[in-house]
């Protein structure tokens, strides 16, 4: 299976280091503590420019998903799921959802990241129905 | 935007070429050709012409479509970024610039060979340079096309509102139902009912269906922008410019905007239409018909809203092929829309509302007094009205 390959900046690295070593990393700002994501240099809340990466739980809900159906690319099961997380920290990432039928797949259900390797070494946070805490 | 600007231009040319899928000539020829139509339409030439404004997208240069046409010398040109959110932008910048005197005579043009050229998620295009920095977000996981995009978006909206694939139906059957009468649409004499919606395939499960998304098209279309003064010795009757703004939303992307307080709104388009009613002094119940920009079928109805024809959440039930065809309160895409007539990024929206305040559309709509025309959707925007008389 293979996937397109992320690009990546000064600004967003650290947050593929961080999933290539099994951790959902975030932004947190410098100045005010507050979470941010996709990365970017500045806060929008103090416009502090200081910030380090901060580990989230990896569990949320589903806050959207659709399954993309045409045209097809290689590396995607038909249908795949697209979602939109909302994770515990506020804070939404898209990704994919796995180890689930669409049809058992609702608008809130609570899920979990996990992590997978695909083709060329490419490893990419993905998401599943979450464990019964 | 202020109220200074209210019906100080007008535009008073339209061109375009024929709309198909294999132009089989280049983009600057088809931008030349629709701006020489545009000229010709206001009777004016090449040499009254000072200013040019097209899409930071287009891949014809102004001084290149300048040297075509023999314009003699430019004091204004401008490009607008955001893909179709750019159209009724276009016309914001050359109405700034005539009704400023940084200009006289201003045209906006877009071209392109989107069908038979590049055309959007094709991977091959796309890794060409590596994956852009924003799609390492989206693009890992398959979300690689604005249909997909637009589908995240609009699902969170269907869901909160309790809205299904048959409601986007409406615009589809009400934009085929129009271009099937209109010569110039890629779809004339090729109407849907929602049965054909509803057996289409999925493109985008369950929100978009083929018949939910526009095609892309080659072709051009440009306007002829001038003040109202200049305007009143012209050929046709003035479309005059009663309000132009252009909006983006707060925390935004180009078009994943997915990191907002909550995704049932477009509220770039809210941006704008503050600006447009504000400035305009109207209201949505003075509007006789509307181009709503409809590239995907659900954001027709989230604009619905957005614009203030109707509230929050009703667009479902207000967007019936009733209400949105001609004899209904408001009729839209009186052209057949992008989804029927072209995908010119909303440039033919506009000209087709040019035509409706001539009075000289296909599907006319009778005593058309205002006429607001909307830019792309879920990404920066843009939009207009336009009236026949201040
Ligand atoms: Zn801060």
């Amino acid at each position: 299976m293979s996937r397109i390959e992320p690009s990546m900046s000064p600004d967003t690295a650290f947050f593929w280091e961080g999933v290539a070593q099994g951790r959902l990393l975030v932004q947190r700002c410098g100045g005010c503590d507050a979470l941010r994501h996709p990365p970017r240099p500045m806060c929008p809340a103090c416009n502090s420019l200081a910030w380090d990466p901060y580990e989230t739980t990896g569990r949320g809900q589903v806050y959207s998903f659709v399954m993309p159906r045409h045209p097809r690319y290689p590396g995607f099961d038909d249908p795949h799921i697209a979602v939109l997380v909302e994770l515990e920290e506020g804070l939404r990432l898209v990704s994919n959802l796995g180890e689930v039928e669409p049809e058992d797949v609702t608008i809130g259900m609570p899920v979990e990241v996990f992590y997978a390797t695909f083709e060329g070494g490419i490893v990419l946070p993905q998401f599943r129905p979450a464990a019964p805490t | 935007m202020t109220a200074w600007l209210k019906d100080r231009a007008a535009i008073v040319g339209i061109g375009q070429t024929e709309f198909s899928k294999a132009s089989g000539r280049t983009e600057l020829q088809l931008a030349c050709e629709a701006v020489k139509a545009a000229l010709d339409d206001a009777g004016l030439r090449p040499s009254d012409v000072d200013g040019l404004v097209t899409f930071t997208m287009d891949t014809s240069d102004e001084i290149e479509v300048a040297r075509n046409l023999g314009i003699p010398h430019l004091s204004m040109f401008s490009r607008i970024p955001y893909g179709g959110g750019a159209a009724a932008g276009t016309v914001l910048h050359a109405a700034m610039a005539v009704a400023t005197g940084v200009a006289d005579v201003v045209v906006c043009y877009r071209a392109f060979n989107e069908r038979s050229g590049f055309r959007f998620g094709d991977t091959g295009s796309v890794l060409g340079g590596g994956l852009p920095l924003w799609l390492s977000w989206y693009a890992p996981y398959g979300l690689l096309t604005p249909a997909s995009w637009v589908a995240l978006h609009a699902r969170r909206y269907m869901h909160t509102y309790g809205v299904t694939n048959e409601h986007f139906g409406a615009i589809a059957v009400v934009d085929r139902h129009h271009a099937a009468t209109n010569p110039d649409a890629w779809f004339y004499q090729r109407p849907i009912t929602l049965a054909d919606h509803q057996a289409s395939r999925w493109i985008v499960e369950p929100v978009l269906r083929l018949l939910d998304c526009c095609q892309e098209s080659d072709g051009g279309a440009a306007l002829v922008i001038t003040t109202a003064d200049r305007a009143r010795d012209l050929a046709h009757r003035p479309a005059l410019i009663t309000a132009a703004a252009q909006g983006a939303g707060g925390d935004g992307e180009m078009m994943t905007s997915y990191y907002r307080d909550d995704l049932t709104g477009l509220p770039e388009m809210g941006v704008v239409a503050q600006q447009l009613w504000k400035a305009s002094g109207l209201r949505p119940s003075h509007i006789t018909t509307a181009f709503l920009y409809d590239h995907f079928t659900p954001f027709v109805l989230m604009q619905l809203e957005e614009l203030g024809f109707c509230g929050r959440g009703e667009a479902k039930d207000f967007a019936t092929v009733e209400n949105l065809s001609i004899g209904g309160v408001l009729p839209i895409n009186t052209n057949g829309g992008l989804l029927g007539e072209a995908y010119l990024h909303g440039m033919n929206g506009i000209t087709e509302s040019v035509r409706q305040i001539r009075g000289t559309a296909c599907n006319q709509v009778p005593d058309v007094e205002h006429i607001l025309v909307t830019a792309g959707t879920g990404v920066p925007t843009s939009g207009l009205i336009l009236s026949p008389s201040a």
